[in-house]
């Protein structure tokens, strides 16, 4: 992989959007699409990255782009994936195109888990990207399914008897995973060589393939407009965020921090979002927290080692 | 042109339409009564009858999601569903004709749950005749097919570009047999022709946005084009329907007259009791009694005028719908026909029966027992609208 030659391929998604300041979902759209210089088109679910991007009548995309709904980017691109096939097969098309779609945790994990459930299980030649901000950010900060335990949200705000969200984030990379795709990837923004060499992973891939990405969100995780990438980090290197591949069913960790493992209160203690969790009566929870992810991280080592 | 007698339901009739026509894409949900349509269409896949590919997605709102990404890539769409299957999709409904896509759907009506019924009545298309679609009602399994082909040309007319909606009675139409005329696949792939969209996803050379984010500075526009699409199908209509009669020789008429010239009692209803009712009607005159049937065909864009100057100087009109709007003025079909009759200086007396709701037979008797009941009539009655055939 040539940065020097990848760093000066044509930018497909312009500056003078609107997303927040310091967004890490701009970031991951450009590195995304910056990873191939195939013809690409692309399918976005409603979500931040979306009301962003094309306000009409302006539009910051430089590739085919189509946003239909909340909930059907997979089922949405899975349609443009057909009709390019068979207008290839009819001898109409002698293009060589890709298909990426773009959702966010909400039209990812929760109302969309069943649209891309069936695009990935029909084996449709696509890329599904999920920028995960691990809320619904786009209508003002409320729990998803991608909420990790203690956050507060506007849906389960900290307050005198509830601690934020009780439950667990979901696992959607291991549920993606299970549909046996023959590739699947968490990646971080930070690290970008690592995202794009697996975005072209997947767009080389022949058939579904699907990466999860860690998306800091400035307002509705309260961190500073500059710390996107640097709290992105921290959750890798807390092992909060693993990465890792599981190509054609093979589970591959791609970083251990080892003995510079960080404790996860160095993730959590930027982030206003978890701030309640450091008060005394709430050290326990924090415990929890730390024991979840240790165990998580451990999982993920021993289906590499398999 | 050749022509061949065929014995089919109107399933199959749908389904020999778009083996005729080779779509590119069809997504699909299986549902009941839909479902004949869909193994018939199979089993063409199958058997490499066909060129299209057929999506077997994992719900109806796949199914019309995936319709519009196949259509906005620049590929010919067509779907079936019923009932339910067509109000999971209500949200893509929407955004298929306000994106302008030309997608031809075949509903095989049902009523919508709940409770849950499996049998014909109008609840779910209806459900969707303000979402800017064009939609036909259809008689027999003739109509069903005749439409599914003419559908493709109306739906994808530059002046249109709008989705499509043929509606058939599920069981009632999609499941009888009955005697089909197909014409023989040349003529009716001159007819389509190819479809060949302005702009469209797969052009990468020149991307475009669709689908954006539109405020209260564009969206209103954009709606008022739509407007003015629907309308444009008034006046293409009748054009397509001349250049369709110089291919087969055949008329398709979107609003039949029957035995109306002299009628001073008439009939109006939509779909296969219209077949029932030509019986009675014919019954009737033999007996002398001047009754006519009225069979709108087009529902959306609603043919307002036209039906106004068919009930000219009518004594009495009596509107048969096969779906209830809960707490308005009448069943769906009586509202347009009775707001359509304003404007006249002198008005029919007009009463709505609401009928066949859950798949309830409408016998000949039953309809004779209507003419019967308004023939008796003298002036407009305070009780407009009548449950017919119910339990009270």
């Amino acid at each position: 992989m040539n940065i020097k030659e990848i760093a000066a391929r044509k930018e497909k998604l312009s500056g003078g959007h609107r997303l927040c300041p310091g967004c890490a979902a701009g970031t991951i759209a450009r590195l995304v699409l910056r990873s191939s210089e195939r013809d690409l088109v692309v399918a976005n679910a409603t979500g931040c990255l979306e009301v962003s991007t094309t306000i009409y009548p302006y539009t910051a995309w430089r590739v085919p782009w189509i946003h239909n709904a909340f909930e059907n980017a997979a089922a949405t691109l899975s349609g443009i994936e057909t009709a390019y096939r068979v207008l290839k097969k009819k001898g109409k098309m002698d293009k060589d195109i890709r298909f990426i779609a773009f959702g966010g945790d909400g039209g990812t994990y929760d109302i969309g888990l069943q649209s891309l459930s069936g695009t990935l299980e029909r084996g449709h030649n696509i890329v599904y990207v999920c920028y995960d901000n691990e809320a619904y950010m786009n209508t003002g900060i409320q729990r998803s399914g991608a909420t990790p335990l203690g956050a507060s949200t506007k849906t389960d705000p900290a307050g005198k008897v509830r601690q934020g969200k009780p439950e667990y984030k979901k696992d959607l990379t291991a549920v993606v995973a299970a549909h046996h795709i023959p590739y699947v990837a968490q990646a971080s923004p930070h690290n970008f060589i690592d995202l794009l060499k697996k975005a072209e992973k997947a767009i080389e891939t022949e058939g579904p393939a699907f990466i999860n990405v860690l998306s800091p969100c400035i307002p509705g995780w309260g961190i500073k407009m500059d710390s996107a990438m640097e709290i992105a980090k921290l959750a890798v290197e807390t092992s909060f965020w693993p990465l890792f591949e599981v190509e054609n069913g093979k589970w591959k960790l791609n970083y251990d921090p080892g003995d510079r493992k960080r404790p996860i209160t160095d993730w959590l203690k930027p982030q206003k979002r978890f701030s309640h969790l450091f008060k005394p009566e709430n050290a326990a929870l924090i415990e929890k927290i730390q024991k979840h992810v240790d165990s998580e991280f451990e999982r993920i080592k021993k289906l590499s080692l398999m | 042109m050749t022509s061949k007698i065929n014995a089919m339901t109107g399933a199959e009739a749908t389904a020999e339409a778009m083996r005729q026509v080779n779509p590119d894409v069809v997504p699909a949900y299986p549902i009941t009564p839909q479902t004949p349509v869909m193994h018939a269409f199979a089993s063409f896949v199958s058997d490499g009858l066909v060129d299209s590919e057929l999506i077997r997605v994992e719900s109806e709102h796949s199914a019309m999601s995936a319709a519009v990404g196949a259509s906005a890539a620049g590929s010919r769409v067509m779907t079936a569903t019923s009932a339910n299957g067509l109000a999971l999709m209500f949200e893509i409904v929407y955004i298929a004709s306000s994106t302008r896509l030309p997608i031809v759907m075949n509903v095989v009506n049902r009523a919508l749950s709940g409770p849950i019924n499996i049998h014909c009545d109008h609840s779910d298309s209806m459900a969707c005749r303000d979402s800017g679609w064009i939609q036909i009602y259809c008689e027999n399994a003739q109509e069903v097919y005749e439409t599914s082909l003419f559908a493709v040309r109306l739906a994808e007319h530059c002046d249109i570009l709008l989705p499509v909606m043929i509606c058939q009675d599920g069981f009632i139409i999609s499941h009888s047999v009955e005697r089909v005329e197909t014409f023989d696949d040349e003529s009716v792939r001159s007819f389509i022709g190819e479809y060949r969209p302005k702009h469209c996803l797969l052009d990468t050379d020149n991307p475009i946005t669709i689908g954006p984010l539109d405020l209260f500075d564009y969206y209103y526009e954009h709606k008022r084009q739509q407007a003015e699409a629907i309308n444009n199908a008034r006046e293409i209509i009748p054009k397509l329907a001349a250049e369709y009669k110089g291919h087969f020789g055949k008329d398709l008429n979107f609003l039949e007259s029957y035995k109306m010239d002299d009628a001073t009692d008439v009939i109006v209803v939509m779909s296969s009791t219209a077949g029932t009712t030509k019986a009675v009607v014919d019954k009737l005159r033999a007996e002398g009694k001047k009754v006519g049937l009225l069979k709108p065909r087009l529902f959306r864009p609603f043919p307002a005028h036209e039906i106004s100057l068919a009930l000219k100087g009518k004594r009495m009109v009596a509107v048969l719908d096969r779906s209830d709007s809960f707490g308005s003025m009448g069943g769906p079909l009586f509202s347009e026909i009775r707001s359509a009759l304003y404007d006249e200086a002198e008005k029919p007396i007009i009463i709505n029966y609401i009928y066949g709701l859950g798949g309830r037979e409408m016998m000949l008797d039953d309809i004779e027992g209507i003419y019967n009941e308004i023939s008796c009539i003298n002036s407009q009655p305070e009780e407009k609208v009548k449950y017919f055939g119910v339990r009270e």
